[in-house]
């Protein structure tokens, strides 16, 4: 395992040069949209508040994900974890620095991008098969051909038999089923994903990644994968990047080296290799978390004072 | 993670594995609410009848016994007789389903251009902001003058026939729309936004697939409280100027003397409205079936 400390950090690509192959070789056999991968340099975003001041997010952010690989970011709340993720979106644009994703700077919504929220952003008005179906209704595919694809996407969450439900007549644990389909039915080059299962209890989030390490290695996009829950970033991910108190920017990368297919992410934890690395990322987390509520509980105690 | 029943007369049957005895008691407090909630809408339906018929009979006796003057207040049997003329006989201008009908023309059709205005007025302003912050005092000043006035420049402009009386009830029906639809349309779920704009949708499927079945259930908010400013328009148009209509009939009472004709035009009205009102209540149970049924109105299929 390396450690690369955020100015030495390069693209780690020959290590999964093996798994990228054997990805490529699946995407062939689909005809799948190629994993980008996505870079970004030197990026700094600030907001306007409402006062008129100015709030820095994200500052002087370095980042590489390779082609197909899974990276997760790790940090305390309000480091700017979700801005860097609407950043390679095209959502928001950064305020320095570049963010590129398969070579080109992303300029307008990336191309090839799925992203799932932590909130479920499925339409309330719309059936289950209808929100799955948006995807390649919006790239202008048939409503027809749309649908049918929708109904196999759902098969493969294992909804069958849900399709004509409205989201609220699902629980949550469906919903997020129902998203993660809506998310790869357009086969995404790239998956952003904001705490996509930060809502659900401990038992649904395990089935949850099961399911999404199942379909990622179906189809192998590049994914940025923002948690708080260090274990589910190290079960799911190639790479887990540490970041600092805000405005955020990297503080640590460590290589996740457990073997694929890592199988069931509640017996991945009681590794002895997990549990290494579990220790060496929380070290380093822990620090920042520390530093996050100490100016949170500092805050708190100034009447007035802005975080 | 199991879904949340749908068909309602699943909660009443209990499940298998539970048992007889369970499934017994189960029953049987179901049969409990069942008559416990029929005596309740009895008891309803019976306090709602003793007011009709206080409100009612105590109009009448008092009207009878002169304590109120009928001649300035109506009576409910001179209001009956009155009805009935009309529906035997006619109004001073023509049959009396002519006017309702005349009536009715008019508020439907300013009804569906006011709604029809205030829909896209308020997806623009929504969607735009520029758009929004440029018109926005005007529309703070258009909302404060009392729109009923330009009843009479309508008159004067478009004639006594039909236009005039469907502008003014188009002006009134509009406002109400616009600031729901306006309001509907910024209150979209940002992340359902994103959500369409990230899975490549244009401009335009993000307001025909996101933005409008968002702000629809705001839109239809208004609409109940639209068709009766239709009516308004309608009628108030008809009273300062018309050939026919129930605002005339309504005027040509008031300068006869007749409170009984002015209330049997009312009841007519509320007839109209109330009509209305139901079709706009099931257009809205078949836009918005998807919603999940809200805390009252499941605790009443109980």
């Amino acid at each position: 395992m390396e450690i690369y400390p955020a100015k030495e950090m390069m693209t780690v690509a020959s290590t999964f040069a093996k798994r990228s192959r054997a990805a490529r070789g699946a995407r062939e056999r689909t005809g799948a949209a190629q994993a980008a991968p996505i870079e970004l340099r030197g990026v700094t975003k600030r907001f306007a508040t409402p006062s008129g001041s100015m709030f820095t997010a994200v500052r002087d952010f370095d980042m590489t994900v390779g082609a197909g690989k899974f990276c997760a970011v790790v940090g305390p709340s309000g480091c700017g974890k979700s801005t860097s993720l609407t950043m390679v979106a095209g959502l928001e644009r950064p305020s320095a620095g570049t963010v590129s994703v398969g070579g080109k700077p992303v300029d307008g919504i990336t191309a090839g991008t799925s992203f799932m929220f932590q909130a479920d952003a499925l339409m309330p008005w719309k059936t289950v098969v209808g929100n799955v179906a948006l995807g390649p209704v919006f790239r202008g595919v048939p409503k027809k051909e749309a649908e049918s694809q929708a109904r196999e996407w759902l098969r493969r969450v294992h909804l069958a038999g849900f399709e004509d439900h409205h989201p609220h007549q699902l629980s949550g644990g469906m919903r997020k089923r129902v998203s993660l389909a809506a998310a790869l039915i357009n086969e995404p080059s790239i998956l952003l994903m904001d705490e996509p299962f930060g809502a659900l209890d401990v038992q649904t989030k395990a089935m949850m990644s099961n399911e999404l390490l199942g379909l990622w290695e179906q189809t192998t996009p590049s994914v940025i994968f923002v948690t708080h829950d260090l274990e589910e970033a190290i079960a799911l991910a190639d790479q887990v990047v540490v970041m600092t108190v805000g405005p955020g920017t990297v503080k640590a990368v460590y290589d996740i080296d457990l073997p694929r297919p890592r199988g069931a992410v509640q017996e991945i934890r009681f590794e002895p290799r997990f549990l290494e690395l579990h220790h060496q990322i929380w070290e380093s987390l822990r620090e920042e978390v520390e530093r996050a509520y100490a100016r949170t509980a500092s805050a708190a105690s100034k009447p007035g004072g802005q975080s | 993670m199991s879904a949340v029943p749908v068909n309602r007369s699943s909660q009443s049957t209990a499940p298998g594995a539970i048992g007889d005895l369970a499934a017994a008691e189960e029953a049987a407090v179901t049969v409990d609410i069942g008559t416990s909630t029929r005596r309740r809408r009895m008891w309803i339906w019976g306090a709602r009848i003793a007011t009709l018929v206080i409100i009612i009979g105590g109009w009448q006796l008092l009207t009878s016994a002169k304590i109120v003057d009928p001649f300035f207040w109506g009576q409910p049997s001179g209001i009956v007789k009155q009805l009935n003329a009309w529906v035997q006989h006619g109004t001073t201008y023509g049959s009396i389903w002519l006017q309702i009908w005349v009536t009715f023309k008019e508020a439907v059709l300013g009804f569906v251009f006011g709604v029809a205005a205030g829909v896209i007025a308020g997806v623009l302003l929504g969607m735009f902001h520029f758009l929004a912050d440029v018109a926005s005092p005007y529309i703070k000043i258009a909302n404060a003058i009392p729109r009923i006035v330009l009843g009479s420049l309508f008159t004067v402009a478009l004639g006594l026939g039909t236009p005039s009386k469907v502008a003014l009830a188009s002006v009134l029906v509009f406002f109400v729309v616009f600031f729901n639809a306006f309001q509907g349309v910024r209150e979209v779920d940002r992340n359902l936004l994103a959500n369409a704009r990230v899975l490549g949708a244009s401009k335009l499927a993000i307001i025909r697939h996101v933005v409008v079945p968002s702000a629809l259930v705001w839109i239809i908010a208004s609409l109940h409280v639209a068709f009766g400013l239709a009516i308004i328009g309608a009628i108030v148009g008809e009273y300062l100027g018309a050939t026919k209509g129930l605002g005339l009939v309504i005027a040509n009472s008031q300068n006869n003397f007749n409170p009984n004709g002015v209330f049997a035009a009312m009841v007519i009205i509320a007839i109209l409205a109330l009509t209305a009102e139901g079709l706009i209540g099931l257009l809205e149970r078949r836009l918005l079936s998807w919603r999940p049924p809200s805390q009252s109105e499941a605790a009443a299929a109980l």
